[in-house]
């Protein structure tokens, strides 16, 4: 039912340790939106009293897998899903443990919002800042700060005002712009959904009133057309002449937007055109914008290819054949630097050899270092050579154009992810 | 050609559908652009009917880049059946059905006894296609929503061999960024509905005014109640045989029901419901008070992590 008030998807990564409330928080806002059906509940209600609590004990229903439990790991991020009734939400919950890194940053990366708990008794602390630090990495415009466990400082004002101050000061050094903050109790449930009685204090929204109004983040149409293409449609229908010649490019606008008749480039080739016709599954469209899924039919005769790119002529992305990129390692296999890694950017594949790590992060405290390898977890600013060139805008500007996988040609492992930085001197 | 569709306003985010179905069509054109040989399951359930038409949307004007397989327990609706093989002329696309009975007469799968639910056995089932077939990936409808070991599953899921899902050792997944590389013998698992929830499935079904098997809707049917669920008696199959009989004592009453889900006729249950359109299943879905596996897979009841287990030893 897609009302005029459907204010559409929004994503958002949750971040906190195991006893900041995060698992609380998360069946607190299932919970009070009704999307945990009777039996969940009901399985739920039974474990609680099992293991002797009065109330429900909302945290159980991020619990693990079995295979978890049992080996007392972490399998990274777990995708949990509820609606207000105006929006869709999509939460990633990201656990926390030694693996911390690597599991937000997989969550961060599809996420237009991150929430950032801070136990209201404990304050901004070490993770607090590398929960902020990570979401401006990975390019998350908009932070919320949510205060939580209140109920155990007595709702007390000034408690919340001097964490915020805190927060602050550190994030304007950390180049945040966008926060906003919220008390509330997860426990209690108050300014989770409902405001409850204890903060009166607190004249801003609740934390599901700034879900529901958060603009989403990702893909503005204002930016220059980007199509990767990642599949060619050649019928070749004997039954049907008018499809004898089709050419159809399928891909997913990854940024801008398209209406018949706009002039084109494709990439690598650099040849111009035109579009001639806009389809979803044949269908005819006018225009088409970022995050649609559809098929471009050209009106010259241009070899292209799955791994090309169409692009707006009079601002392409860079042809780039040497990268400068923040890079996080997510394989415990360290990385080798004899080798040559794949890498996949957009619907391309290259091969790629590191050049030189110019130096690795700190996430905690921001401290730049030098670094001969990078294991698992680790940040670093580096540069490879690549055996065909990419087509890339920075991240800062377009995630889906600035951002690629490492895979490991071998064992076929997805082993890093890359954030191309804007200062690559190495544009041809 | 139809009329043109509604398209996007300038300023305007895609509706959630609209999103969703974006994010699918994507997946879908990644696995046929990676994988050498791969293959979409179509059981005729309500999600791989959303997967044929998302595979539309993809693909045509061409034909698709992969097979519809099903793997048929012999224990199905036979309206299901015979939806699943319309469903596939109508689209002029290639249908392979393996079967569990094919299976059990080769040996690999040997049953406790007759009436063993054979839901788990269309591991083996699948495994035995895909060597055949030498299918390296396969496109399925799971959801994550559906169970908490789904939760955690990726859109590319890798298994190994023997078709295990290991959790420890799953691929990364970030952005939209897929990796569906595999060795041979390896094969990935992908799922385009994955973020999609069962409202979402139903509220694309009534937009996309997609056909279902009939006994999706509400109708009259012959039930026995077993720990309170209705428990379809005397289902006819495909050959005219009459399969799971009401067991001694147990009394047959008749129940306006529909089902939510619909699989191998030993595990599934159907819900009471007056639900007889599509848009009324929606309003029904979106105040129902139960999960959708809770209220009708008797085979997931039988410990908390069956699901996670049938998935290691190959399952969908």
């Amino acid at each position: 039912m897609s009302t005029p008030e459907d204010k559409g998807l929004l994503r958002f990564l949750t971040c906190g340790s195991v006893d900041d409330g995060k698992s609380t928080l998360i069946g607190r806002l299932l919970h009070d939106s009704r999307a945990i059906l009777a039996d969940t509940l009901q399985a739920i209600e039974r474990t609680s009293a099992r293991r002797g609590m009065e109330a429900i004990d909302l945290s159980l229903l991020t619990d693990g897998l079995q295979a978890e439990r049992e080996q007392g790991i972490t399998i990274d991020v777990a995708y949990r899903y509820f609606s207000s009734g105006r929006r869709k939400f999509i939460i990633a919950d990201a656990p926390g443990h030694e693996q911390y890194t690597r599991n937000m940053v997989t969550a961060a990366s599809t996420a237009d919002l991150a929430i950032i708990l801070i136990d209201a008794r404990r304050g901004v602390l070490t993770q607090t800042r590398r929960h902020a630090q990570l979401a401006a990495l990975l390019g998350i415009p908009q932070l919320m700060v949510a205060v939580n466990k209140m109920d155990l400082v007595d709702f007390a004002q000034p408690v919340f005002e001097r964490i915020r101050d805190d927060f602050l000061a550190f994030a304007a050094g950390a180049g945040i712009e966008q926060v906003r903050f919220v008390p509330m109790s997860a426990l209690r449930g108050d300014m989770v959904v409902d405001r409850g009685e204890h903060l009166y204090w607190y004249d801003g929204p609740t934390l599901m009133e700034m879900l529901e109004s958060a603009p989403a983040a990702a893909a503005p149409h204002a930016h220059p057309f980007r199509f990767p293409v990642q599949w060619v449609c050649r019928p070749q229908d004997a039954a049907n002449p008018l499809l004898h010649d089709y050419r159809g490019f399928m891909g997913r606008v990854e940024a801008g937007r398209i209406a018949i008749g706009d002039a084109v480039s494709v990439l690598p080739s650099g040849l111009s055109t035109t579009v001639r016709a806009i389809e979803i599954g044949g269908d005819a469209l006018l225009h088409a914008g970022a995050e649609q899924s559809v098929a471009l039919v050209l009106d010259d005769d241009i070899d292209v290819s799955r791994g090309d790119m169409i692009v707006a002529p009079e601002k392409p992305p860079r042809v780039l054949r040497q990268i400068t990129a923040d890079l996080c390692w997510l394989s415990d296999l360290p990385m080798d630097r004899a080798r040559t890694y794949l890498i996949r950017h957009t619907t391309r594949e290259v091969r790629a050899k590191l050049v030189g790590i110019d130096h690795r992060m700190d996430v905690n405290t921001l401290e730049r270092m030098p670094a001969e390898r990078l294991v698992m977890n680790d940040i670093a600013r580096v540069r490879f050579k690549l055996a065909q060139p990419v087509f890339a805008d920075p991240y800062a500007l377009n995630r889906s154009t600035g951002a690629f996988v490492v895979i490991d040609d071998s064992t076929y492992n997805t082993v890093a992810a890359g954030m191309i930085v804007a200062d690559a001197d190495a544009a041809e | 050609m139809n009329a043109p569709l509604p398209t996007l306003r300038d300023d305007a985010r895609l509706s959630h559908l609209d999103w969703l179905e974006a994010e699918a069509i994507h997946i879908m054109r990644e696995v046929a652009g990676q994988c050498a040989r791969p293959a979409l399951l179509f059981s005729g359930g309500k999600d791989s009917v959303c997967l044929l038409r998302i595979a539309e949307k993809a693909f045509r004007p061409g034909r698709f880049p992969f097979p519809l397989l099903h793997i048929d327990t012999g224990h199905n609706y036979r309206e299901v059946i015979e939806f699943r093989d319309r469903r596939a002329a109508e689209l002029g696309e290639r249908l392979i059905v393996r079967s569990v009975e094919d299976s059990i007469h080769r040996g690999s799968v040997v049953l406790k006894h007759a009436d063993e639910s054979r839901n788990r056995h269309q591991s083996v089932t699948l495994l035995e296609a895909i060597e055949e077939f030498g299918f390296d990936g396969c496109i399925g409808g799971a959801r994550r929503d559906e169970e908490k070991a789904r939760a955690k599953e990726r859109i590319m899921s890798f298994r190994d061999e023997f078709g295990q899902w290991d959790p420890k050792n799953q691929r990364p997944e970030l952005w939209n960024l897929y990796n569906a590389r595999t060795h041979v013998g390896e094969n990935v698992r992908a799922f385009p509905i994955s973020n999609w929830t069962e409202l979402d499935v139903w509220q694309y079904i009534e937009r996309e005014r997609l056909a279902l098997p009939s006994i999706y809707f509400a109708h009259e049917r012959e039930v026995v109640l077993r720990n309170g669920l209705p428990v379809p008696v005397n289902v006819p199959l495909a050959s005219g045989e009459l399969t799971s009989l009401p067991r001694p004592g147990e009394q047959v009453v008749l129940r306006r029901v529909r089902f939510r889900t619909v699989g191998d006729i030993s595990c599934t249950a159907p819900v009471e419901s007056d639900a007889d359109t599509v848009a009324r299943i929606v309003i029904e879905t979106a105040s129902t008070d139960l999960t959708e596996r809770g209220a009708t897979r008797l085979d997931d009841q039988t410990g908390d992590a069956s699901m996670e287990q049938r998935k290691r030893e190959g399952y969908f």
